[in-house]
C-alpha cells in the first residue's frame, strides 16, 4: 500500500523537478532560458526531420 | 426519418425524395443552404479518401497534430473545469491534470508553428487559398490570446506577475478599459468560454477551406510553363480555344 | 449571355499567387485513421511530459506575506499610495487622471477611452481600509485629523514622512522612522502596516464592494507598486528587460511564441520610452498584418520560391515530373498518362491551357 501511494504520488507530482532556478543563454542582447531554447531548437529539428525523412504510404489500400 | 432499403442496405431513395429536393421547394432557405453546402462540399470532398500523389511528406501531419493537441487541451481543460479553479492547487491529481493541460498547450503551439513554417515554405496561399492562410494566422493569434488568459487564470505568483506587467501594454492601447487583466473572474471566462469558442469556430472554417480548395499543388516543375500559355489570350479575355 | 461575356476571364499566371490544378495521380489517404493516430500519439506524448516534468505552481504573494517579508518596503509603498505618487496613484487612464496616457503620434487611445476602473489610492488603499478598523480611536482620530486638514498641510506632512520613511527600519514588531513633524501620517502608516501584517488588509481590499470578489485589481496593483514582487520576479528572470515575457518560473519552458513581442522591449527607443508599450504594440500590429497579408505582398510571398525548400518537400513529385522531360527535351510533360497541368483560377471549370 505504501509503495502504491509512493508511485502514484510520484507520478502525480513529477519525476524531474523543474522548480529550481533556471539557466539562461546570454547571446549579445538576447537572453533565452534553457527551457525555451530547447523548445525552439526542437521545433527546428522536427521541421527539418519532417521535410527530410521519407514518407512512404502503402499503395493500394491499407495505410 | 430515412427508411433503409433492405435489398441495398442504403437509405431508400424514394423516402429521401419525399423529404427534400423537390423543385417547388427550391426557394426555401433550408433548401438553398443545403444545395449551396452540398455543391461546395459534397461528401466526397468533405471526407475524401484519396489525396494527390504529392501529399507525401511528414510535414503534412502537423495540421492534424495541432488539432489533436487542441482536443487534448480542451479535454484537460474540461476536467479542470469540473473541479473548479482551486482544485489543482490542493490536489495532486489536480496538479497532474494541470500538467497535462500545460504540456498539451506547449504541444499545440509547437505543432502549430511547425505547421505554419511548412505552409509558408509551400506558399500554401496560392490558387485562391488566401483565406485559408489568413484564417490560419488568425487562429494563431487567438490561440496566443487564449494561452495568455490561461496564464492569467492560474491564481499563483506567475499570474500575479503576468497580470501586473501585461496591464501596461494593454492599457496603453485603450483595451484596458474593457479587458482588465487583473480581474480574475473576467479573464477565466474569456479563457474557458469566449476564446475556445472563437478558436474552434476559426479552426473549423480553416479546415473546411482546405477541403474546399484541396491541398495546394506544388510550384511548377522545371519545363512546366503554365504562365506562357495563359498569357496568350484574346484582349477581351475570351476563352482560349482548346 | 454572349459567348464573349460568358467566357471566364483568364489572368496572367503569377507563380507566387496562382497554382496549377492537379490532374495527376491520387493515392489512398485515410484521414480518419491519421487523426486517430495523431490523437493517440499526442496523448502519450503529453502524458509522458506531464509525468516527467509536472507543472509549476509558485504560491502567490499576499499583502500579508509581503508586509511580513519586507515591512519597510510595504510602509514606503503605503506612503506613496497615500500621497498619490505610487505607480498606480500616478498612472492615468484607466485608473485615474493623475498621469499621462501613452501616445504615438496622434494616437492616444487610453486617453480617449478614459477612466473605467477608478482607483483613488489614498482613499482605496489607506484611508478606506483603516476606517474599517473597529474600536481603534487612535486610528480613527488620525484619519479625521488628516482628512480635515487643508491640502497644503496634507502635502507638507506627506512630503516629510516620505523622506523619512526612506530610512525606516523595522524592529520588535514596530516601524521605526526618524523623528519629525508628520502630523497624523506616522500613525496612519503604522496602523496600515499592522493591518497588512495581520492579513486584514487583503480582505479589506478584495471585499470592499462585495462579498464574492473575483476582481483582484486593487490588491494586485497595490502589491505591484512595491519592490517585493518585482524582486521575486527578477530572481526568476521574469522582468521585462530580461526577456521575461517569454519565461516561466523555475526551469520550465515558457511562452516562446512571444519572442518577437518581447524583443522590441529590449531595443531603443522602446526600451526606455514612457510610450514604449504603445510603440511596441503598433510595431506588432504592423508585423502581424504583414504576416496575415503575405499572400498579397509581392516579394514577401516570393520567399518560399526563392528559398527552394519546397523542392525538398515535393522532391518525389519533381522527380516524377521532370525525369521523363529531362530525358527527352522539348517533349510535352507526360507521366503515368496524366494530361497537361491546368491553371486553377478558382472557378469550378478551369480554363484549359
Amino acid at each position: 500500500m505504501q509503495s502504491v501511494v509512493l508511485v502514484v504520488g510520484t507520478i502525480f507530482g513529477s519525476l524531474i523537478d523543474l522548480n529550481k532556478p533556471g539557466n539562461y543563454v546570454h547571446w549579445g542582447f538576447i537572453q533565452l532560458s534553457y527551457g525555451n531554447l530547447t523548445v525552439i531548437v526542437l521545433m527546428v529539428v522536427v521541421f527539418l526531420a519532417a521535410i527530410l525523412i521519407p514518407y512512404r504510404s502503402h499503395k493500394g489500400g491499407e495505410r | 426519418m430515412t427508411i433503409v432499403d433492405p435489398k441495398t442496405e442504403r437509405p431508400d431513395q424514394a423516402e429521401l425524395d419525399k423529404a427534400a429536393g423537390r423543385p417547388e421547394d427550391a426557394d426555401q432557405w433550408t433548401a438553398k443552404i443545403r444545395t449551396t453546402a452540398i455543391d461546395a462540399l459534397p461528401p466526397q470532398k468533405l471526407l475524401p479518401d484519396r489525396q494527390p500523389a504529392y501529399v507525401a511528406s511528414w510535414i503534412y501531419v502537423f495540421g492534424v497534430v495541432t488539432i489533436a493537441a487542441l482536443l487534448v487541451v480542451i479535454g484537460t481543460g474540461c476536467i479542470l473545469a469540473i473541479f473548479g479553479p482551486n482544485w489543482w492547487h490542493v490536489s495532486s491529481t489536480g496538479l497532474f491534470v494541470n500538467s497535462l493541460h500545460l504540456w498539451s498547450v506547449e504541444t499545440f503551439m509547437f505543432a502549430m508553428v511547425v505547421h505554419l513554417w511548412g505552409k509558408f515554405f509551400m506558399a500554401a496561399w496560392r490558387g485562391k487559398r488566401k483565406a485559408t492562410w489568413i484564417t490560419g494566422v488568425v487562429s494563431f493569434l487567438v490561440s496566443v490570446g487564449a494561452a495568455f488568459t490561461g496564464y492569467l487564470s492560474q491564481q499563483n505568483f506567475d499570474s500575479q506577475w503576468i497580470s501586473t506587467q501585461a496591464k501596461d501594454g494593454i492599457n496603453s492601447t485603450g483595451a484596458g478599459a474593457v479587458f482588465n487583466v487583473t480581474n480574475f473572474g473576467q479573464m477565466i471566462m474569456w479563457h474557458i468560454v469566449l476564446l475556445p469558442l472563437c478558436i474552434v469556430a476559426i479552426v473549423a472554417v480553416h479546415v473546411l477551406m482546405v477541403r474546399l480548395r484541396g491541398v495546394v499543388t506544388p510550384f511548377p516543375a522545371k519545363g512546366e510553363t503554365p504562365g506562357a500559355d495563359v498569357a496568350a489570350t484574346a484582349a477581351d479575355g475570351a476563352e482560349v480555344p482548346a | 449571355m454572349s459567348p464573349a461575356a460568358s467566357a471566364k476571364k483568364v489572368r496572367t499566371f503569377k507563380v507566387d499567387r496562382d497554382a496549377v490544378t492537379w490532374r495527376g495521380r491520387y493515392e489512398p489517404y485515410d484521414l480518419a485513421k491519421e487523426f486517430l493516430i495523431a490523437l493517440v500519439v499526442v496523448c502519450i506524448l503529453v502524458a509522458g511530459l506531464a509525468v516527467v516534468f509536472g507543472s509549476p505552481d509558485d504560491a502567490p504573494v499576499t499583502i500579508k506575506s509581503w508586509s511580513n517579508a519586507n515591512t519597510v518596503d510595504f510602509a514606503q509603498t503605503a506612503m506613496t499610495e497615500l500621497d498619490g505618487t505610487s505607480g498606480t496613484g500616478s498612472y492615468g487612464p484607466p485608473y485615474n487622471l493623475n498621469g499621462t496616457a501613452q501616445s504615438v503620434g496622434p494616437l492616444a487611445p487610453a486617453k480617449w477611452l478614459g477612466v473605467h476602473h477608478p482607483i483613488d489610492t489614498a482613499q482605496d488603499y489607506v484611508l478606506g481600509p483603516l476606517a474599517t478598523l473597529p474600536d481603534d480611536p487612535q486610528v480613527q482620530g488620525a484619519i479625521h485629523e488628516y482628512t480635515s486638514a487643508s491640502s497644503g498641510q496634507q502635502a507638507a506632512w506627506d512630503a516629510a514622512y516620505e523622506k523619512a520613511v526612506a530610512n525606516a527600519t523595522f524592529a520588535d514588531g514596530k516601524l521605526v522612522v526618524p523623528a519629525g513633524d508628520y502630523g497624523p501620517v506616522g500613525a496612519l502608516i503604522a496602523a496600515e502596516t499592522s493591518m497588512a501584517r495581520s492579513g486584514a488588509l487583503d480582505g479589506a481590499l478584495l471585499s470592499s464592494r462585495q462579498f464574492y470578489g473575483t476582481d483582484y485589481t486593487k490588491p494586485l496593483l497595490f502589491i505591484a507598486d512595491g519592490q517585493y514582487l518585482a524582486t521575486l520576479a527578477d530572481n526568476q528572470h521574469l522582468s521585462g528587460d530580461q526577456w521575461g515575457m517569454m519565461n516561466e518560473t523555475g526551469q520550465y519552458p515558457g511562452q516562446a511564441w512571444l519572442w518577437l513581442y518581447t524583443l522590441w522591449y529590449q531595443v531603443p527607443p522602446m526600451n526606455n520610452s514612457p510610450n514604449g508599450d504603445l510603440q511596441v504594440f503598433v510595431i506588432m500590429i504592423v508585423l502581424t498584418a504583414l504576416l496575415a497579408l503575405v499572400p498579397f505582398i509581392p516579394g514577401l510571398r516570393s520567399i518560399p520560391r526563392w528559398t527552394r525548400i519546397y523542392r525538398v518537400i515535393w522532391r518525389n513529385h519533381y522527380r516524377e515530373v521532370e525525369a521523363p522531360r529531362m530525358a527527352t527535351p522539348g517533349s510535352p510533360p507526360e507521366q503515368s498518362g496524366s494530361p497537361p497541368p491546368v491553371v486553377d483560377d478558382g472557378t469550378r471549370t478551369p480554363v484549359p491551357v
